[in-house]
């Protein structure tokens, strides 16, 4: 009993690392190709968006900048995030949509905010708060959810921009940010993010803004169960080397 | 390769002709739309997006995959509830709130090496007090080794599920409450049990919801004791 538990360990060890060594060179050439702004099988999907936000952004593709342009566009992107992370937070209780105000027991205090804002934009997602006693619907998914996405393509954007910077010699520019963000975006973390999140609510993770359901228990108890937009948050979550979850317990959570 | 590191051996991967650079002076508007712009896109048009193709396809799990009966919520599939009658098989323990609160989900955060994990408090049975109730209510031996989960509260308190070992120590004692022969019980757990995932990752469980109503539900259970 005990070795053949034993056995089933080692195979979940070799399995993970089978995994992790057949998908690294596919992945590493795929993310090349984005970050060459060659053609991929996503372009006939994504392409029309880029482009679209290029225009929306005033953003001219062909241009290159220096590093420290680069890093100042990095930087004030980050800093906007951040603000606008705070400000959702600290609002959130004017946002439309669930859960019902008497379950969220734990306030969303300024200090509580700040440190939120700063640690989703930094990727360090540290969660200080409650989750399900705490946040809105809408300020998890607005806010939360897309500072996962934003924080980890500006990551990505700063990888690229650094692996040019080696691989580049007698060139006084790294590539463009908005381009390298968007790109991030666009060809990587949003369209893994929406099969992985299929893939998350196939297997039980709900996504919906409905109430918190009373349910009354077989031996006659009432239990409040906690719902919200969970499948929306959890795959990017883990996609983006993030931390903080929908939950309180957040990824033991059942 | 291995008189590599000369100068001017290599070539030159440089961009030729070198591209525009973009200015510093016009990078205020990306700045500002950009945060606004992506924060729409991945905070509000994604999720939709998932909610259009994924709440279709999955309906059931979208919505928490609600247990009902008779047209009643008795709970989810995914959330522990309490079960203390002897006729029910009971869940893990649970630190969630007051205990399986579904809005308040966590653990007790006690280090392995705390004292207050294994001996308890005024107010808090360790796991010594808990394994002693769990061996008295199933009638074991004072030594009788038995698994983790039903002595340890898990991570978020709302643990649906508990181990088949677990689950096997507990079938005498609700063939007992519900006049059952333990094989029947024993039949009706085997068909709730689920072996691990894919074949090899985690252990063996049984949902404990799932099983406490089949019992209800089976013809042995509604009718009187002692039939097979």
């Amino acid at each position: 009993m005990t070795s053949s538990l034993n056995m089933m360990r080692w195979v979940e060890y070799l399995v993970f690392l089978a995994i992790v060594i057949g998908v690294a060179q596919p992945a590493g050439l795929y993310l090349a190709r984005v970050a060459q702004r060659r053609r991929t099988f996503l372009d006939p999907v994504v392409g029309p968006i880029e482009w679209l936000l290029y225009r929306m952004l005033g953003v001219r593709p062909e241009e290159e900048m220096s590093a420290g342009v680069y890093v100042i566009c990095f930087l004030a992107f980050s800093a906007g995030c951040t603000l606008l992370l705070f400000l959702v937070l600290v609002f959130q209780r004017y946002l439309p949509g669930g859960p019902a105000e008497a379950f969220l027991t734990t306030p969303m205090t300024l200090d509580l905010a700040a440190n939120t804002a700063v640690s989703f934009t930094a990727t360090t997602t540290w969660q200080a708060y409650g989750g399900e006693q705490t946040l809105r619907y809408l300020a998890q998914v607005a806010g939360l959810v897309a500072q996962n996405f934003l924080a980890g393509a500006a990551g990505l954007a700063i990888g690229f921009a650094f692996i040019r910077g080696i691989a580049r010699e007698r060139s006084a520019t790294i590539g463009n940010f908005w381009v390298d963000l968007i790109r991030a975006l666009l060809w990587v973390l949003l369209p893994l993010a929406l099969i992985g999140s299929l893939i998350l609510m196939w297997q039980g993770v709900p996504l919906n803004m409905a109430p918190y359901t009373l349910a009354h228990t077989l031996e006659g108890h009432p239990q409040t169960i906690a719902q919200g937009p969970v499948a929306a948050l959890e795959f990017i979550k883990n996609l983006g080397t993030n931390g903080g979850g929908f939950f309180n317990a957040n990824g033991a959570h059942p | 390769m291995s008189d590599s590191g000369e100068p001017g051996e290599r070539t030159t991967p440089a961009v030729f002709p070198p591209p525009p650079q973009a200015k510093l002076s016009k990078q205020v508007r990306p700045v500002i739309l950009s945060v606004l712009v992506l924060t729409l896109l991945s905070g509000c048009v994604f999720p939709l997006l998932l909610a259009v193709i994924g709440r279709p396809l999955f309906p059931r799990q979208a919505n928490g995959s609600l247990i009902t009966r008779g047209g009643v919520v008795i709970g989810s599939e995914l959330i522990g509830q309490e079960f203390s009658r002897p006729e029910y098989f009971q869940s893990r323990p649970s630190a969630a709130g007051n205990g399986y609160d579904g809005t308040s989900s966590g653990g007790t955060n006690l280090g392995p090496n705390n004292p207050k994990l294994k001996n308890g408090a005024a107010d808090f049975s360790g796991i010594q007090q808990l394994a002693e109730k769990y061996r008295k209510n199933n009638g074991l031996p004072q030594y009788a080794p038995i698994p983790i989960d039903a002595v340890t509260r898990s991570a978020s308190g709302l643990d649906p599920d508990i181990s088949a070992a677990n689950a096997a120590l507990q079938i005498p004692r609700v063939a007992r409450a519900r006049g059952w022969s333990e094989e029947a019980v024993r039949r009706l757990v085997a068909i709730h049990t689920k072996g691990p995932q894919l074949g090899f990752l985690g252990n063996a469980r049984v949902t404990v919801l799932e099983l406490n109503l089949a019992l209800d539900q089976s013809p042995g259970g509604a009718g009187p004791p002692k039939s097979r």
